[in-house]
């Protein structure tokens, strides 16, 4: 190491969002442990408490504060860091960064930041300097023209011709970006770009380019490599992180490959980048012409999959080069002999697969383009590209079996589809073969290169050809082959007119088994001693010996990150395995997020890089042979699988399959409840609208439906009438004697509070109160979270407890279990438990310090548990907060209910509630006003139930604007504001221009209570706001909380300590 | 992942069996412009998978139709990478490619491959050398000979790009027939085998003499080395690869390099007057000499890339510069 320091300080992403999920959380990690291999002392900023690199074992010291010049500059007062680093963090902790140097933050502080010179990464950030610094190196980026008004906008357009491309420069993943073909719409999407920042590129249009990715690494002494590149099947025009992505590139040339090798090491030379960075290109697929699209000088999401789809440790390396190391002076972590300074020669193929969440958004287009609207990915590993295809389709979690097989789709235009695509075109495709419409067809109207439709096709056709044949007449080398393009067990079953058992049995007899390999970054020419592996049909030997033991556990992760599961179960899986060790065990894991910690090699003894279905997890457990599998810490995915593993024979530790069956099992579960004569909202299940219709009539509106089949929130509603109720049910064709319907009665106004809880044999081991800051109504994991409760009298918490314990030995829990509540008075009813790790456990883990994933593990094991720690000790309150990506999705509608709509969340301590909520919402993107707020209060009762907030507000010296309405209801009750009409209102003042001005910086809106469809200006109103980046609360107790923190705290009071000096 | 066109062609792969440890193969289809050499030289080819329908607009034909019209047997559907294990684990090992209806039996089959010849023992460049002369880009403002080992086009191509006239001559082209073109420069290309075998050692031996810039890559370093009076040996696991780095003597700099070879220079046996200059950040092989005062040097791995990466072109313009 060159450089001599003591202390760094490394800045963390903060919430998940859209465009910035858990890729930063790996790459943070590996550039933790580089650092302390050096004897460094490593200080992280990060509010995103669910995160690995925020655990004790890792940083030094942990922050978890807002990653915001203000607080950051707070934190090197205090510390006192000689160097930071802003490339682990994604465009959160490099914006801070670049924003703190440019306020002269850094240099008053004498604080250097490691790696790539700032100079350049403003370069990477701002078009009209990126196009300039790469011409002169002689390289060609998009035509294109910078602009920073709307008139200057149009005269561009009109000097490149329609259709152009826009971008706004310093945004994350796209966001401010957008296609225009017509000059009517230019206008409206300038002024859209221009409000995510102040420059737009004005650009040429690559129609139909191939969109290439590599991965570069550069040391102070100039030396590079290309990691890897990858390919975007669908080609220009689909943001990388909506595409299907495919490493190594499949139809680039020799020549094609090595030159743009070669421009990328140019350009990075030029900008003078140390680390690493992301190179994109489009290149035409006719003459091979090309443009660099973007640089980004700092870790991304590209380098997280390449990462793992290379088995190179991207992130480790980078901030080993930052701290002045060489790459010859560094080694290959995967051989151990060979030196680092060498690019991974693959013998395999991997594709990656955006996963959306876009129907749990009302109003939402679902058409993917050039903003990326996915909530998380997944990567699959094959000999084949047909078996990574068909796996990465599985590992997406929303129920399809593979490219073909499939039923839950419809395409109302087909054609449409495949040439405007949304997030279902690769089942257009599909469809499209099945119809008999050639590749060139598809090919024309997609502009996917042929290569990959051939592909495609033969998986239709392969399809056919095993639905004409019954599984004792499919022949031996068919079903190989079928298997080596990546057929599930069950797809073949569905072809053949069999059971997936039965196909299983037949493939077991005629020895078809996959064979496991390693990722060894060197294609076998080394001897590699990785424990990184993945099946294939494509071989006929495995690369690993197997031991059976009691003494080895295997871990199933949690899949892909989506709404509702996201890091907070990586942090649960990853701890089981490291507590799991610590106990001498050996362990396994399985998942295939390529964004997680779990998938880094050096957590677990072996990681299966491969898919959480039953057929795999029991090939994988067939071979491994271990003591037992635990599914209870990756959320859902791996807790569906529990009754199916069990009925095929694995030893599934904790809680028994049956009892975790009871509690999912809506029927069930309620019936234990009125059982244990445990309180719970009125519920039925029924099969037909009628059945509804009655037991609605019976007790009132209004009433909330979930599918029963489908878990965790997921296409639930809140239905206030009997006409939505039919209007719901009979639009998804909902309700069936096959799909029966649970219908339950909504409670309105109730507390909602959580049990987290670990039990060992029935009995409850330890346990932590969670209330909720949101009253029921709001899905729990849109909820704000205080630990420990602050309003909850103690005869709740003591009949919360006892449920707790009632439940846990009716059910026999050994492990994790959570249950949520509704509170009004002392009164309790049960709404939901689950019997796994649930997503709020790393927030009350660490805010409580009770190791509840290790206490759950123990009593996995059968050893004995205790525990003194309680939450009602502690000197501090944690207040959890969740993230929303609202403005990555356009028209969405901020409004918070019963569907789960935040992509990540943040948690922050304070000395009390108010300080910490503050930190948090800060933490999640809220700015606090400071001059002016605007109010919007829905109905009556919600303005009645805000005036004691409203006088609070008024004595904290902020301007309020208010709505008509809700202006006069304020004056009736004494409390000045200055009315403005709503923006359907043809009048002035009105909001909409105060809005656009900026001359409101925050807003309160609060929809009408029990309306079901609200007024749409209101709608209007919010979306503005959102769109304009300022910052909307649309919960009455949220706003309540907010407004009394705000009254009770400056800026100035909130204390920067670290998590070390809660006590 | 890519590069099967030119290495197909490379004629150093003459007579061997090509194992591709990526998996699809023939993605982009064949291009004739990728060709190394006239033709393939491969003796068999076994991959993994075949793609029978590529594309690319270069692309001419698939890399099955291609090999069928040059009567190259191939293999595909095995496990690629468990043979290629193997390979790593033995060496390269003697291979039979055999069609059969029947069932095999494998014993008679391990006896044959057994007997089968060393493909080393004969003299493998005298059979890819072009017997004829060549003369590229005649106008060209620097002369060079070349003596073909079996050259790649790459070299020729990297050499004519930066405006020398290249006259390519036979691997067995007497010394002073080569003086008689009055050349600036000499350069020896890349082959096949063992370079002990190569009459070109000798021609080296005398050309050195003449103080004439040297170049020699590939066989054609280890022909250099030879004639300077070092010792070359079979490396136990040859070097077959795209992603070979190289450490430059004397600096922090480590270049990416393209290699196919089996044989090394043992550094150990470099004559006084003559410096290493690159060696192999992996195994510590030799990978590149330099005489100490005069402009002649020499590397074992391919400048001219083709297939892989282009870091080290550099080599040629640090040539071309000798030539003044």
């Amino acid at each position: 190491m060159k450089k001599r320091l003591r202390k760094v300080l490394l800045l963390g992403s903060g919430a998940i969002k859209i465009g910035e999920a858990g890729e930063f959380d790996y790459s943070g990690s590996q550039a933790i442990k580089a650092l302390k291999e050096e004897g460094l002392e490593v200080v992280l900023v990060n509010p995103n408490i669910a995160t690995i690199q925020t655990s004790e074992f890792l940083a030094e010291r942990v922050y978890f504060l807002p990653v915001t010049p203000y607080f950051v500059g707070k934190i090197i007062e205090k510390e006192k860091p000689e160097a930071m680093m802003i490339s682990f963090g994604g465009q959160t902790a490099l914006n801070c960064g670049l924003a703190m140097w440019k306020q002269g933050l850094l240099e008053k502080h004498k604080v250097e930041v490691l790696g790539t010179p700032l100079q350049s990464v403003e370069i990477t950030e701002d078009r009209g300097l990126f196009n300039r610094a790469l011409a002169e190196a002689g390289l060609k980026t998009p035509h294109g023209i910078a602009v920073s008004s709307i008139e200057e906008g149009l005269r561009a357009a009109e000097k490149i011709g329609l259709p152009v491309m826009l971008r706004a420069a310093f945004a994350l993943g796209g966001k401010g970006s957008s296609l225009c073909y017509k000059k009517d719409e230019l206008e409206e999407k300038l002024r859209i770009a221009l409000s995510e920042s102040s420059q737009v590129l004005v650009e040429e249009y690559l129609e139909g380019w191939k969109e290439i990715e590599y991965e570069i690494i550069r040391d102070e002494v100039d030396n590079c490599l290309a990691i890897c590149n990858m390919e975007n099947i669908d080609p220009m025009g689909i943001h990388t992180g909506e595409s299907i992505v495919v490493a190594p590139s499949q139809t680039l040339t020799n020549t094609e490959y090595h030159r743009l090798r070669e421009i990328a090491f140019r350009a990075v030379r030029q900008l003078k980048i140390i680390g690493e960075c992301n190179i994109q290109y489009a290149l035409n697929p006719k003459n091979g012409d090309y443009r660099i699209i973007e640089i980004n000088a700092r870790l991304s999401r590209s380098s997280a999959l390449a990462s793992k789809a290379t088995g190179y440790p991207l992130a480790f390396m980078a901030a080993k080069l930052m701290l002045g190391y060489t790459l010859p002076d560094l080694k290959n972590t995967v051989t151990r002999a060979t030196t680092a300074c060498f690019e991974p020669a693959l013998d395999y193929v991997t594709v990656k697969i955006p996963r959306w969440d876009l129907k749990k958004f009302a109003r939402v287009s679902r058409k993917i383009g050039s903003e990326m609207k996915s909530v998380g990915e997944v990567m699959a590993i094959g000999r084949s590209f047909e078996e990574a295809l068909q796996k990465a389709l599985r590992m997406l979690q929303v129920g399809m079996y593979g490219f073909v097989g499939n039923e839950n789709y419809s395409f109302k235009n087909l054609e449409k589809e495949l040439a405007h695509p949304t997030d279902e075109r690769i089942f257009g495709i599909a469809e499209a073969f099945k119809k008999g419409w050639s590749v060139e067809k598809v090919a024309h109207l997609t502009k996917i290169d042929p290569w990959f439709l051939h592909r495609m096709r033969g998986l239709v056709e392969m399809e056919k050809q095993l639905r004409s044949l019954s599984l004792s007449s499919l022949p031996a080398e068919l079903l190989l082959e079928a298997k080596r393009k990546g057929f599930s067990d069950k797809q073949i079953a569905i072809f053949t007119g069999a059971t997936e058992q039965e196909v299983r049995e037949k493939r077991k007899k005629l020895k078809i088994q996959p064979a496991v390999k390693q990722i060894d970054t060197l294609a076998a020419e080394y001897p590699a001693k990785t424990n990184y592996l993945y099946l294939t049909y494509c071989g006929s030997e495995d690369d690993v010996r197997f031991r059976p033991s009691k003494k080895k556990i295997m871990v199933l992760g949690s899949g892909p990150y989506s709404i509702g599961s996201s890091v907070e179960f990586d942090w649960c899986a990853v701890n089981t395995v490291l507590s799991l060790r610590q106990l001498g065990y050996k362990t396994i894991m399985v998942n295939y997020n390529p964004e997680t910690v779990s998938t880094d090699y050096d957590m677990c003894d072996r990681l299966y890089f491969d898919e959480l279905s039953l057929e795999r997890v029991l090939d994988i457990y067939e071979k491994e042979k271990p003591a037992g599998v635990i599914i209870s810490m990756g959320g859902q995915v791996p807790n569906n699988l529990a009754l199916k593993l069990h009925l095929a024979g694995v030893r599934v530790l904790g809680t028994s399959p049956e009892s975790i069956d009871r509690a999912e099992d809506r029927h069930k579960f309620s019936k234990l409840l009125d059982e244990l004569s445990i309180d719970q909202p009125p519920w039925k299940e029924v099969t037909s609208l009628e059945e509804a219709r009655k037991f609605c009539a019976e007790v009132g509106y209004p009433v909330i439906i979930r599918p029963s089949y489908v878990l965790s929130g997921a296409a639930m509603s809140l239905v206030f009438e009997e006409s939505y109720l039919e209007q719901y049910l009979k639009r998804a064709s909902l309700v069936s004697p096959e799909h029966p319907v649970v219908i339950s009665k909504f409670i309105v106004g109730a507390k909602e509070i959580e049990l987290e809880a670990v039990a060992s044999r029935g009995k409850v081991v330890a346990s932590a109160i969670i209330e909720h800051i949101e009253n029921a109504g709001v899905h729990s994991g849109d909820a704000t979270m205080v630990v420990p409760p602050q309003k909850l009298y103690l005869e709740t918490i003591r009949r919360a407890r006892l449920i707790g314990e009632k439940i846990a030995r009716a059910l026999k829990i050994t492990g994790p279990f959570n249950l949520q509540l509704l509170a009004r008075d002392n009164e309790l009813k049960v709404i939901e438990c689950n019997l796994r790790a649930s997503r709020s456990l790393p927030f009350v883990s660490k805010v409580s310090r009770i190791p509840f994933i290790e206490l759950a593990v123990r009593a996995m094991l059968g050893l004995p548990v205790s525990n003194s720690r309680s939450v009602f000790e502690l000197n501090y309150v944690g207040v959890k907060a969740p993230q929303f990506s609202f403005s990555r999705l356009k028209g969405a509608d901020p409004r918070l209910g019963v569907e789960m709509a935040s992509t990540g969340e943040v948690a922050c301590l304070g000395d009390d509630a108010h300080e910490a909520l503050l930190k948090a919402m800060m933490a999640a993107g809220y700015r606090l006003p400071e001059k002016s707020i605007l109010l919007s209060l829905g109905g009556e009762e919600n303005k009645q139930k805000f005036i004691a907030a409203a006088r609070d507000l008024a004595r904290t010296g902020l301007t309020i604007y208010a709505t008509e309405g809700t202006s006069k209801f304020l004056k009736r009750h004494g409390i000045e504001s200055i009315r403005l009409f709503k923006i359907h209102q043809p009048r002035q003042p009105n909001l909409k221009n105060f809005l656009m001005e900026k001359k409101i910086a925050f807003l309160i809106s609060i929809p009408h209570t029990g309306k079901r469809i609200e007024f749409d200006s209101d709608y209007r109103m919010r979306r503005l706001a959102i769109d304009l980046g300022i910052p909307v609360i649309t919960n009455l107790q949220l706003a309540e909380a907010f407004v009394s923190a705000l009254r009770a705290k400056k800026i100035g009071d909130l204390k920067v300590k670290s998590w070390s000096e809660y006590e | 992942m890519v590069g099967y066109v030119e290495s197909i062609t490379d004629p150093s792969y003459h007579g061997q069996i090509l194992v591709q440890t990526y998996p699809l193969i023939g993605n982009y289809g064949v291009n004739p412009e990728d060709f190394e050499s006239g033709r393939p030289w491969i003796k068999g080819y076994v991959v993994s998978e075949f793609t029978h329908r590529p594309s690319h607009h270069t692309s001419r034909k698939s890399v099955e139709r291609w090999l069928e019209e040059n009567r190259i047997p191939g293999l595909y559907g095995i496990d690629t990478r468990a043979l290629v294990k193997r390979l790593r684990h033995y060496g390269v090992i003697p291979g039979l490619l055999v069609v059969s209806e029947k069932p095999l039996r494998l014993n008679p089959l391990i006896k044959e491959a057994r007997t089968l010849p060393d493909p080393n023992a004969g003299n493998l460049v005298a059979e890819v050398s072009s017997p004829d002369i060549h003369i590229y880009n005649p106008e060209g403002r620097k002369k060079l000979v070349l003596i073909d080992c079996g050259v790649k086009r790459g070299i020729i191509r990297a050499l004519v790009a930066r405006g020398a006239s290249v006259v390519r001559v036979p691997e067995n082209f007497p010394p002073e027939k080569i003086l008689a073109f009055n050349p600036q420069g000499l350069v020896i290309s890349n082959g096949p085998g063992d370079p002990q075998q190569c009459r070109a050692v000798t021609t080296v031996q005398a050309l050195l003499k003449e103080n004439l810039p040297v170049l020699g890559i590939c066989l054609g370093h280890q022909i250099l080395a030879l004639a300077a009076g070092a010792r070359t040996y079979k490396l136990k696991f040859g070097h077959r690869s795209q992603n070979q780095p190289c450490l430059e003597e004397g600096t922090r700099r480590c270049y990416l390099t393209s290699q196919n070879h089996g044989y090394a220079v043992d550094t150990r046996t470099l004559p006084p007057e003559w410096s290493v200059w690159y060696t192999n950040a992996n195994d510590g092989t030799n990978e590149g000499m330099r005489h100490k005062k005069k402009p002649v040097f020499s590397v074992q791995f391919h400048p001219e890339a083709s297939p892989g990466p282009t870091d080290t072109e550099f080599i040629f313009d640090l040539f071309l510069e000798q030539l003044g």
